[in-house]
């Protein structure tokens, strides 16, 4: 059971409010989708549902215990983060990032134990990155950066992650890859997405945010619909079931409005 | 019976194909390698050091065979039933051991509290230029040290490494606040906040100076600001050498953070770091590690920045690895460094601080370009 419940989260910055009574659920094994136009406060609530940030109101709870009442470390062991682009200053091959996703588990001094090895391989596999695990950080493209940050978040094996826009550098083989990745393994995930049909493709939930505010929430056959789109992203879109998958797809008609207003 | 059965043995799916294209290595070659080869490094470095302290003892004006050094260090360790023989004249025994030895064990420590500090603010800084005399560290501690001296508030090594820590704590807040911490900061944005500091507190200390008015003391200060390592006492060279071996096994035990750090805070808050309280930590170790250094020889830049990216050639960048080799190569460097610098122009002595800017403007510059082409 690893049930990631948010309620209530209400964030300030300054005079801006970037959340605003947010509520949502993720069940255990399911993905779940934040959707939402730029600047609806999917990255804030991200890193709030990860525990990187402390809300002015509300509460994130994990399995039934708050995350504020884990420590780190226990923190760290349930619930991974990969965040949307890094910039890293140190010569780091793909093994030595990946490795340090076992940071929750390792004393200072503790050599690698077979759990480490195993979950390390584990996650370079997975990621398709045990080809490149000897290259260094800064000779990968964005896409393969992405993929390195994944397989650390997966080496920390967490029962929860949380991923911001992680198909974001990714060509489509690996967008799919990556979301059918997610479904296999028993983990919980929450990610955001800009991709409408890759949501409805992959999601078993999505919430979908606007202005800092839940707009909607559900199964994406139920919210990702024409009038939400207008709504939301302010375009016209038709929304049909696609006949070779079933989920709900998008076709972008016209920005119905000047985006700029 | 039919040719059905035959099929799926020929059949080549196209994931299988791919997989093929790229067989993975059964075993990281190059991790392991590199845990060996760190492995052989530290071995290595420290029968380095061993060596070098012992030879360079007997580097200097005064010719002093080798033999003698090791008499007059067996006889002082009280270790003379080891070699009864051995007997040095009073007056070579003194220049040993009341001032080769704790000048070549000063530059030991000095050197290798400059390097670890230079790893670990390369690391909380996020940025490969970081290093104390380039980030005016050092500058604010010589400030604070002249500071107690000229004021009167105390001359003994202890008072002096106190105004100099104080003065680093300060001159690093400085710095901070002005690159504003969190992201990897534009490396030339880092050098000209090290600039403006260190520029700052060298005119305070020139201040200070002008207004004690004293030609002499004056003349003295200035020669110790370039940094020096000549007239080093026992007293001094036991404070700084245990302030910074103390510091520096502190740092190590944050060698998990410091590697996380170059993910960005998140990642390593995510990772289970406490970042905040480690970066705090870590400024305060590496301000009393400078601070110490400082007080004893004054300011003897690069150190920080030459050997950890020597260091991570060599090892790749674990602090596990980083941190003790940079310290045991931090020391080799600056005793043949120092050796040099008292014997090349015998019977004149260059500052030891002109030598390790001599090597390590060049490396700055390397680093600079590499760090600029990212």
């Amino acid at each position: 059971m690893s049930t990631l419940a948010a309620s209530g989260i209400t964030w300030t910055r300054g005079s801006e409010r970037i959340l605003v009574d947010v509520s949502l659920e993720a069940h255990t094994g399911d993905v779940l989708g934040i959707l939402g136009p730029n600047g609806a406060g999917k990255t804030s609530l991200l890193r709030i549902l990860a525990g990187l940030r402390r809300p002015d109101r509300g509460t994130v709870v994990l399995d039934g215990t708050p995350l504020s009442a884990l420590s780190r470390r226990q923190r760290a062991r349930t619930l991974a983060i990969v965040e949307q682009s890094l910039e890293v200053h140190e010569d780091v091959t793909v093994e030595e990032t990946v490795t340090l996703g076992r940071t929750p588990y390792r004393g200072t001094f503790d050599p690698l134990g077979s759990n480490d090895r195993e979950a390390v391989e584990h996650a370079l596999e997975a990621t398709g990155m045990a080809a490149h695990r000897t290259r260094s950080w800064r000779t990968l493209s964005g896409g393969e950066q992405q993929r390195a940050q994944l397989a650390r978040a997966l080496a920390q094996s967490p029962r929860v992650i949380v991923l911001d826009e992680p198909t974001n550098h990714l060509d489509i083989r690996y967008q799919l890859d990556i979301l059918e990745l997610l479904r296999e393994e028993s983990m919980t995930a929450v990610i955001a997405l800009h991709d409408l049909n890759l949501a409805g493709r992959f999601c078993d939930r999505v919430v979908v945010l606007r202005q800092g505010g839940v707009y909607a929430a559900g199964r994406p056959r139920e919210v990702i619909t024409a009038p939400l789109i207008d709504d939301v992203y302010g375009v016209t879109a038709v929304v049909e079931s696609s006949p070779h998958t079933g989920a709900p797809t998008a076709t972008y008609i016209a920005a119905a409005r000047s985006a700029r207003e | 019976m039919t040719d059905i059965a035959s099929i799926p043995g020929e059949r080549t799916h196209p994931a299988q194909e791919r997989r093929l294209e790229h067989p993975a290595p059964a075993r990281s070659p190059r991790g392991s390698a590199r845990r060996l080869r760190a492995g052989i490094a530290i071995a290595v470095f420290a029968v380095g050091l061993v060596l070098s302290v012992l030879t360079a003892a007997f580097i200097g004006t005064a010719s002093i065979g080798m033999i003698d050094v090791y008499g007059i260090l067996v006889r002082h360790l009280g270790l003379g039933l080891l070699a009864p023989e051995a007997q040095a004249p009073p007056l070579v025994d003194a220049l040993i051991w009341e001032s080769r030895l704790p000048r070549v064990l000063l530059a030991g420590a000095v050197g290798g509290g400059l390097a670890v500090s230079g790893a670990v603010l390369q690391s909380i800084t996020r940025n490969p230029l970081a290093e104390p005399y380039l980030l005016g560290v050092s500058s604010g501690a010589s400030t604070g040290a002249v500071a107690v001296m000229i004021l009167g508030l105390g001359s003994g090594a202890v008072s002096l490494s106190t105004g100099a820590f104080a003065g680093a704590i300060v001159a690093f807040g400085v710095v901070l606040l002005l690159i504003g911490g969190g992201r990897v900061s534009n490396p030339a944005r880092v050098v000209l906040t090290g600039v403006l500091v260190s520029q700052f507190f060298s005119a305070v200390t020139s201040l200070v100076l002008m207004l004690d008015g004293d030609a002499d003391s004056t003349r003295g200060f200035t020669y110790w600001l370039l940094g020096s390592l000549g007239g080093a006492r026992w007293e001094p060279v036991l404070i700084a050498g245990s302030v910074i071996l103390l510091c520096a096994l502190i740092c190590l035990l944050f060698a998990p953070a410091l590697d996380a750090f170059a993910f960005g805070w998140d990642t390593a808050a995510s990772l289970g770091i406490k970042v905040a309280r480690a970066r705090v930590s870590l400024m305060v170790l590496t301000a009393l590690m400078t601070a110490a250094a400082v007080a004893a020889s004054g300011a003897i830049g690069f150190i920080g920045l030459l050997v950890p990216h020597i260091v991570r050639l060599l090892a790749g960048p674990g602090h596990r690895i980083l941190l003790p080799l940079s310290a045991l190569g931090g020391a080799i460097f600056l005793i043949w460094v120092d050796a040099f610098a008292r014997s090349a122009f015998s019977p004149h002595e260059i500052p030891v601080g002109v030598v390790t800017a001599l090597l390590g403007a060049p490396a700055f510059a390397l680093v600079l370009r590499k760090a600029a082409a990212r």
